[in-house]
């Protein structure tokens, strides 16, 4: 188990790299770079930048030097300091931008995860177990319906609701109050309960995904041999429909995991838009509308850095779960 | 009247019958059966003839959707209504008089170990679990009664079988497993459904043997279903061959391999490759076994028979005829 | 919603779930072999109720999205400038003088309140426009081939206010962008996944035929860009497209944006059907019997998944929709004067204005139907490709 896990670990590093290729070439991509929009920005708004200013920022942030050498740098400052760069738009160093945004990010979307597993397993299991049922028909309607509308959707409806009936606009993830107040557990408490409308809105989709693979999944189990076997050996239906084809299909259900993961920060990304939270998208939207390439690179690679963690633990639930990988036995 | 104690299991007017989108399957079909102790029947017959979905009825397995009728009176051997007759038909899905019969007195053996098996649980979870529900609450205890059935069905390293998982162990060790996992509770019927079908000849042999040990030491009666009808001459003590959901010949082995009188039987046998008869032809059944649904009346074997009579053979349902004593063939030309 | 359950039964028994039984059923399949696969496939499909539902409500759609400019009783850069912001009109059949056959709609006036200076609109009962069938009214080119002037319904009066769902803040007729939205936003979806099949067949039967190291090279590509989280992705793709493109080139460059990040999951079932396949026994013995690679490749790898690729595409094409949809919400992807559902929702992104003009919202009241009906024909294909189960 600990050979297969460093196993995984070790093919991380190669996909981490290359990730990170990736994602300084597509922050390269924009023609001209943040310096320029951010010169003429400057213009605009009046203000001369004499040349020698714009060579030294030039100088500063490594623009003069070939594409690698600017690669290189990035990535040496991360690896060996920390260091994220510097965002040009906000004049601050990226990772104090990231910090609490992030961590939100990856609150809202666990959240997210957990309550989508909570609500979707149970009905999957229901629906499989009752099938034709007036409840199966009813969650498969539901979950159309989830499918077919988009998060940012339901939550300009949502918004739009609850603005034209109450008057609050419930945007945002804290009162005014706490808006810049540091942290502290009143602000978590009163973040709580905001939490819910982006937690239930970016997991509609994800519910209803995993309800119908839920549902598919333990259909196909449940028709299997080795429930027949177990039924004919006496076990009770209950104990016997926990102990084989849901933990059956509860495995192929973690190596999902590898994917409504990312499913769900994108869907957190645009969502916390639409909601205005102080989340990684809207400052990621901004970042690239404006060209702050070092603050949308970091985001980007840190987002799929979750992404490949989630997928990695995942791999490591699966394996622990079922012999037949652990022992990489059987491959199918 | 002896020989009335001796019957086990009486199986009577048993139909399944499965009701589709495009029409009524009628996979069984009014089967009349007796199981008596200590001996063993062979059903035979064409994959499709309702051989399988018989032996799954016997213990309610047939999907919920499947409609069941007959009566399936079994003579319990165990639990508080012992030595009473039961209708397995009538019990509720979900009684524990069931569960109790099911793995206590009525074990089954499958025909693919592998699937049969649960792969994320050891051999051992999946062994005493059968052992916990019917004999002991002991975990302890259940794994000594575990252990002793493995070596009783010879499988060697029993200790560190039971922590394996099916992926692990050879075809043949699964089928042992499984044949273990069957007998653990000491079952007075055993239905082993094309037992070794999955296996090599070589490990087919030997599971038969011990199946027939077994039938000796355990003292139970085996069901056994299978396509092959040289395993049934080594197995069986009684044969029903089955076409299309019917029992169409019933009598005890002797009699079908020297007397058989249904023509399905005859060609069945006729197929079989016999070293007597090195250099003929093997006989063949002509076409393919009709779809059983919205069948046309009278006898179901009747597009493919040699000896088929028009206007005898399609008019009506053909009654199963006893032409001597244990003897008995459905088709009217039986005997002449 | 009793007849709407009793439908979604219907198409659930025979669609969605399926009942699994043992041995018995494995016989159907010979009764079943006399017909061809499609003939198969299309029986099954046909017993998917919300399939069948899904079906002509898409081909009107596309149809509305073809002749939009021919439907649409104006053009979408219009301007009505006394109309600005102005509600949906009710279609009326009754007048003060009684029921006429002829529909008509009663005109508009602005009023601006006093004290909070908003402006709104009032129904004006003195003026009457009646909807006429095929009127003279801008002139445009039908289907870019014909000259006309005529549309389907309008009033003769070129000016006359006909907004079924309302205007915008420019005085522009929402029901005409949104249907002029829908030649984009729909067209976006298939020219999309035609760059992703493509993209998808060739990548994946690149990397399952010939194996070795092309193949782990492309399995590697996949598996990065299936790392990154594909919203942040496309929006990072889509911030690089060029500011100074025409809507045009704006249009192909969101779709090969969406073709590149989006063939991945196709080019992996490829390249898994044809290692499959080259193993299976037909194969084999066509490869024995003389057949060319290239033969096989079309005879006999193609045909057994085109029923996978037919289906896994009705369901990609709605994620396109969507996805330039949201692209476009967000500002990233198409900008105006480019008309699509995406960007004409780019006008209900704000709250104030959103909770005065809730008509903006009609784009998604469009997009919502198409996505769902593309998530029935899909489930319903699926469901029909295995006609054996």
């Amino acid at each position: 188990m600990l050979r297969y896990i460093c196993n995984r670990l070790l093919q991380l590093i190669p996909i981490l790299f290359a990730i990170s290729l990736i994602v300084f070439i597509i922050i390269q991509l924009p023609p001209g770079d943040f310096l320029t929009t951010y010169v003429e920005q400057l213009r605009l708004t009046g203000t001369e930048v004499a040349d020698s200013t714009i060579a030294n920022l030039k100088a500063q942030y490594g623009l003069d030097q070939p594409l690698y050498a600017q690669y290189l740098l990035w990535m040496k400052n991360m690896i060996l300091h920390g260091d994220l760069g510097t965002s040009i738009q906000w004049n601050m160093p990226v990772s104090e931008v990231i910090g609490d945004r992030l961590m939100l990010t990856i609150i809202i979307s666990l959240i997210s995860l957990i309550v989508v597993w909570a609500i979707a397993i149970p009905i999957g299991i229901y629906s499989a177990t009752h099938q034709y049922s007036f409840g199966d028909y009813f969650f498969s309607f539901i979950g159309f319906i989830g499918l077919a509308v988009p998060g940012f959707l339901i939550a300009l409806i949502l918004v739009y609701i609850v603005f034209t009936q109450t008057g609050v606009s419930i945007t945002g993830l804290f009162s005014p109050e706490y808006q810049g107040a540091p942290w502290s557990w009143d602000k978590v408490w009163n973040m709580l309960p905001r939490l819910a409308i982006p937690v239930v809105i970016i997991g509609m989709s994800g519910t209803a995904g995993l309800i119908r693979i839920t549902r598919g999944m333990l259909l196909d189990e449940l028709s299997k041999q080795y429930v027949i076997t177990a039924r004919a050996k006496g076990v009770a239906e209950q104990k016997l429909l926990f102990k084989y084809p849901v933990r059956m299909a509860i495995n192929p259900l973690i190596s999902t995991i590898g994917w409504t993961l990312p499913a769900l920060i994108s869907g957190e990304a645009i969502v916390s838009i639409v909601l205005n939270l102080p989340t990684t998208g809207p400052v990621l939207l901004k970042a690239l509308m404006v060209q702050d390439m070092y603050l949308a690179g970091s985001f980007l690679l840190i987002l799929s850095v979750l992404t490949v963690c989630g997928t990695l633990i995942s791999d490591i639930l699966l394996a622990a779960l079922d012999p037949r990988i652990r022992f990489g036995g059987v491959n199918r | 009247m002896s020989e009335e104690h001796e019957v086990l299991l009486q199986i009577k007017q048993l139909k399944t019958h499965f009701h589709l989108d495009e029409g009524i399957l009628k996979a069984v079909d009014g089967i009349d059966l007796t199981i008596k102790k200590k001996r063993t029947l062979g059903i035979v017959g064409e994959s499709g003839c309702g051989k399988s979905v018989t032996s799954q009825a016997i213990l309610r397995l047939v999907p919920e959707f499947a409609k069941l009728e007959g009566e399936l009176l079994l003579h319990r051997t165990k639990g508080n209504q012992k030595g009473e007759q039961v209708d397995l038909a009538q019990l509720p899905l979900r009684s524990k008089a069931l569960r109790e019969i099911r793995g206590g007195e009525i074990a089954m053996i499958f025909q693919e170990p592998m699937k049969a098996f649960s792969p994320i649980h050891t051999i051992g979870n999946q062994l005493m679990e059968s052992i916990l529900l019917h004999q002991s609450d002991n975990r302890k205890e259940a794994r000594h009664i575990a252990l002793g059935t493995l070596r009783k069905v010879g499988m060697s390293n029993p200790e560190q079988r039971l922590n394996e998982y099916p992926h692990q162990l050879s075809g043949g060790m699964r089928q042992r497993a499984m044949i273990a996992m069957a007998v653990s509770s000491n079952p007075s019927l055993l239905i082993a459904d094309e037992p070794t079908t999955a296996l090599d000849v070589t490990v087919q042999a030997q599971v038969l043997d011990l199946l027939n040990e077994l039938k000796e030491t355990v003292g139970t009666s085996i069901v056994f279903i299978t396509h092959d009808l040289g395993v049934i001459a080594e197995m069986s003590d009684e044969v029903a061959v089955m076409y299309l959901g019917k029992v169409v010949e019933y009598t005890d082995v002797d009699t079908l391999f020297h007397g058989a009188q249904h023509p399905y039987t005859e060609a069945l046998l006729g197929s079989i490759p016999s070293i007597s008869r090195s250099g003929a032809r093997l006989d063949t059944i002509e076409g393919t076994v009709p779809f059983p649904m919205n069948l046309p009346s009278g006898c179901g074997f009747y597009s493919r028979c040699k000896k088929a009579v028009d206007g005898v053979c399609n008019v009506a349902d053909i009654p199963l005829v006893e032409v001597s004593e244990g003897h008995y063939v459905r088709c009217l030309l039986a005997g002449q | 919603m009793s007849s709407v359950m009793s439908r979604m039964r219907r198409g659930i028994r025979h669609g969605l779930i399926r009942r699994k039984s043992h041995e018995p059923r494995m016989d159907t399949k010979e009764v079943y072999e006399a017909a061809s696969q499609w003939r198969l496939i299309w029986w099954k499909f046909k017993k998917h109720k919300l399939a069948m539902i899904a079906v002509p409500v898409l081909l009107l759609l596309y149809l509305m999205a073809a002749l939009c400019d021919f439907i649409s009783p104006t053009l979408p850069v219009t301007r009505f400038a006394d109309y600005k912001n102005a509600p949906p009109q009710k279609i009326r059949f009754i007048d003060e003088s009684g029921f006429h056959l002829q529909p008509f709609v009663y005109d508009m006036k602005q009023q601006t309140d006093k004290e909070t200076f908003r402006r709104s609109f009032t129904t004006d009962t003195t003026k009457k426009y009646p909807i006429q069938l095929f009127v003279k009214g801008e002139p445009y080119k039908l289907l870019g081939l014909f000259q006309t002037d005529v549309h389907l319904f309008g009033n003769e009066q070129a000016q006359a206010p006909i907004f079924l769902m309302g205007t915008d803040s420019l005085g522009r007729d929402l029901f005409t962008r949104i249907l002029y939205g829908a030649r984009i936003s729909l067209s976006f979806g298939l020219v999309g996944i035609l760059l992703t099949l493509v993209l998808g067949l060739l990548m994946g039967g690149i990397s399952g035929y010939l194996g070795g190291f092309v193949d782990s090279s492309i399995q590697r590509l996949i598996d990065l860009l299936v790392c990154i989280p594909t919203i942040p992705l496309w929006m990072a793709l889509a911030a690089a497209l060029p500011r100074s493109w025409t809507p045009l080139q704006l249009y192909f460059g969101m779709i090969v944006i969406f073709s590149v990040i989006d063939w991945t999951g196709l080019a992996r079932v490829v390249r898994g059907k044809v290692l499959a396949l080259r193993e299976e026994d037909f194969t084999m013995a066509a490869r024995l019997s003389g057949a060319s690679d290239m033969r096989i490749i079309t005879k006999h790898l193609l045909p057994s998944f085109s029923s996978y690729i037919i289906v896994s595409t009705s369901l990609a094409i709605p994620s396109t929709i969507l996805g330039e949809t949201a692209l476009s919400f967000l500002g990233l992807g198409l900008q105006p004067p480019a008309v699509s559902w995406g960007v004409l929702l780019q006008d209900a992104q704000n709250l104030q204005t959103l909770a005065y003009q809730p008509w903006l919202l009609w784009p998604a009241a469009f997009l919502v139907v198409t996505v769902l009906m593309f998530n029935f024909l899909g489930d319903g294909l699926r469901d029909a490709a295995d006609p054996y189960k």
